[in-house]
């Protein structure tokens, strides 16, 4: 069965810990994605899976088995690099039955997987070429096809299109999922982009100095953020998030003291769990709704730049207090520089963090 | 340009002068004669006769071009000199007889090509081990292997005189081809550290993960990426010891000699310095050399100017 546990994993470079307390649990044919910003140890931990560190503390399990004396080549794992780590030496063709050696089959059986692997990623035409002289999106798909040539325990992707530019990254993206659901392994990418991550992921988690934040499905850490570091990472454009202050909680409707006036906004149930005092309020660009006059849910604030993005418009807008406020508009609706915009949270999607940061949630 | 020479009916797709233009060529040519003449001279004297050879000023043509080049600026070529090389008479009158040299240009060959592979196999094998296992200490032991250079060769050659003498070396292959190597592993090690150095470490755990063992990636990943490495110190090294002088001279034996001793020992004679046949001589002793220069030639491109580009 192709799965892969880490079970409290922690790496340390001398005094510098890349990677706390890691637990996850990948099962067959699931597409886990590691997201965060640069350094936060993501790469770091695919690296322990694949055997290229070893862990300082805690045990890598895949398909069962406790891996952590193994060396990578005892592992049976196939891995995409950033930089496609073709060998610069041997032609397409040599680099996709390298990982075949392993396997003592005739040489007949070798060039026809050789053959079937390179048409399922259109390869076929340059196989006799040398990695220096194909563009950079075949040496993505030769690095991807090198990956799936063999039948192994899992695969692990180290930020896969982070070199193809966009049009490009969008093609691959698609067809290393159909690749990949075609073959029920357990899956790791490292990435940096969030729309990689959410796309192409049966879940996601997201990292932070070497802790996992969050881990859930696309949909969960985008709408139920555990904190306000998931918050902010996860959406663009980037979630509001504002300090006010929690006055009282009465059922779902919480009154709340920000920018200098006070809101009503309808919040979790969870939310009446807690004492009066500093919150965070998270409000999605998208999730606020801009109504004609001052009124009691609402809050003001002055448009200060405005980005058309097509079918949307990204409005920075100043509150009163200064605090800059993300909202998106439908092109329809025309704002100019200077206008005082009246903000109405949308209900149900606010979202509460305390002063540690973690989300009020039932 | 290039329009000019193809409607002159000779332009290729894409020639070295196409690219440089006529002007640039034609100094090209002339810096090329400058440092080329010492050499064409020594080449042109191995076809003299002995006064031909003495001659001021130096004959330069080895025909008049049907009297366009003074009868006093040309000679007749010979080949005297070459068969000289290999047997000649001693004393007027007397039987020719073999003089060694094909024997000495075994040696030479021999030894130089010996020495030059163990040093690179030696080498190539340390240098990954540096590159890629590093030891405790790794650079005072770098900067050590590279300290046997730096003291001159005229220091060291009574200690290794008598070592040669108490371990029964002197005067054998494996003696001289023990030290040559000695004399080019400092060399090897530092310039294959440094293409090692050079290659993605990605690509060889890729390797790993697809299952290759240590071995393997030595060889079928690492070996094929550092030819031009393997290419330009085997030349250097080649050229280093197929001049050395000094230890051969001291640490070879009439069976062992190489090449450019027994040439320092052909001077003099009856009739002062036979400039022919030492021209012959050196000439036969450029051509080994140049060979192996002009097929690697491709890989010492890369090879030399590794390193001063930025890739």
């Amino acid at each position: 069965m192709s799965t892969i546990q880490l079970r409290g994993v922690t790496k340390r470079f001398g005094a510098f810990t890349a990677v706390r307390d890691v637990d996850m649990d990948v099962a067959a044919g699931e597409v886990v994605c590691l997201l965060g910003p640069s350094g936060c140890g993501k790469t770091t931990t695919l690296r322990i899976i694949a055997g290229l560190e070893q862990a300082s503390e805690g045990d890598v399990v895949i398909a069962g088995q406790r891996m952590n004396n193994r060396t990578p080549e005892q592992r049976d794992i196939a891995m995409v690099f950033q930089f496609y780590a073709l060998y610069p030496a041997l032609t397409v063709g040599e680099n996709l039955g390298f990982p075949l050696h392993a396997e003592r089959i005739s040489s007949q059986e070798r060039d026809r997987r050789v053959r079937d692997v390179a048409g399922k990623l259109a390869l076929s035409h340059i196989l006799n070429r040398l990695p220096g002289q194909i563009s950079e999106g075949e040496k993505q798909r030769v690095a991807v096809a090198r990956a799936i040539i063999r039948d192994p325990n899992c695969f692990l992707f180290d930020e896969p299109l982070s070199r193809l530019d966009v049009e490009l990254r969008q093609t691959m993206r698609g067809q290393i999922k159909e690749v990949l659901q075609g073959l029920s392994k357990a899956t790791v990418i490292v990435t940096h982009d969030q729309l990689e991550a959410l796309t192409m992921a049966s879940r996601t988690a997201i990292m932070r100095d070497g802790r996992i934040e969050q881990i859930g499905t696309p949909h969960e850490v985008f709408a139920k953020p555990a904190n306000a570091f998931v918050a902010s990472f996860i959406g663009t454009p980037q979630m509001n998030l504002i300090t006010a202050d929690l006055l009282r909680v009465d059922g779902t409707m919480a009154e709340i003291a920000m920018e200098g006036t006070t809101v009503r906004v309808p919040v979790d149930s969870a939310v009446a769990g807690l004492k009066p005092g500093r919150i965070t309020i998270g409000m999605r660009p998208r999730a606020l709704s801009l109504v004609s006059d001052a009124r009691v849910q609402a809050f003001s604030a002055q448009a200060e730049l405005i980005e058309p993005m097509g079918a949307e418009t990204l409005i920075h807008a100043r509150t009163a207090t200064g605090d800059d406020i993300r909202v998106v508009l439908p092109r329809s609706r025309r704002v100019t520089i200077g206008e005082t915009l009246h903000l109405v949270p949308e209900a149900g999607l606010t979202h509460i963090f305390d002063q540690t940061g973690k989300a009020i949630r039932a | 340009m290039s329009g000019l020479a193809a409607r002159l009916g000779f332009a290729r797709t894409s020639t070295a002068v196409d690219q440089a233009g006529w002007g640039h060529s034609a100094f090209a040519a002339v810096i090329c004669l400058i440092y080329f003449f010492p050499v064409l001279v020594i080449i042109l004297t191995a076809f003299k006769e002995h006064a031909d050879a003495l001659a001021v000023p130096a004959k330069l043509f080895p025909t008049t071009l049907f009297g366009l080049i003074p009868e006093r600026l040309a000679f007749t070529p010979t080949l005297d000199n070459f068969v000289n090389v290999f047997s000649r008479s001693y004393s007027a009158g007397s039987e020719a007889q073999g003089t060694g040299f094909a024997r000495f240009f075994f040696n030479s060959i021999f030894i130089a090509g010996s020495s030059v592979v163990a040093a690179l196999i030696i080498g190539t094998l340390a240098a990954f081990g540096f590159s890629r296992h590093p030891l405790k200490g790794n650079d005072t032991y770098l900067f050590m292997i590279l300290s046997t250079r730096m003291l001159p060769a005229i220091v060291v050659i009574i200690p290794v005189m008598l070592l040669f003498r108490v371990t029964g070396l002197s005067g054998t292959y494996a003696g001289i081809i023990l030290l040559y190597t000695a004399f080019n592993l400092p060399f090897a090690i530092w310039m294959m550290k440094s293409f090692f150095d050079e290659l993605s470490p990605d690509v060889e755990d890729a390797a790993r993960l697809d299952g290759s063992t240590d071995r393997r990636v030595f060889f079928k990943i690492c070996l094929p990426q550092v030819i031009a490495g393997l290419a330009a110190t085997a030349v250097f090294g080649l050229i280093l010891t197929w001049n050395e002088f000094l230890f051969a001279l001291l640490l070879t034996g009439v069976e062992t000699r190489t090449v450019p001793v027994a040439m320092s020992q052909t001077i003099g004679g009856d009739i002062g310095v036979r400039w022919g046949l030492l021209a012959a001589i050196e000439t036969l002793f450029l051509i080994p050399v140049m060979l192996v220069t002009f097929f690697l030639q491709n890989h010492l491109l890369r090879g030399v100017t590794f390193g001063t580009v930025k890739r």
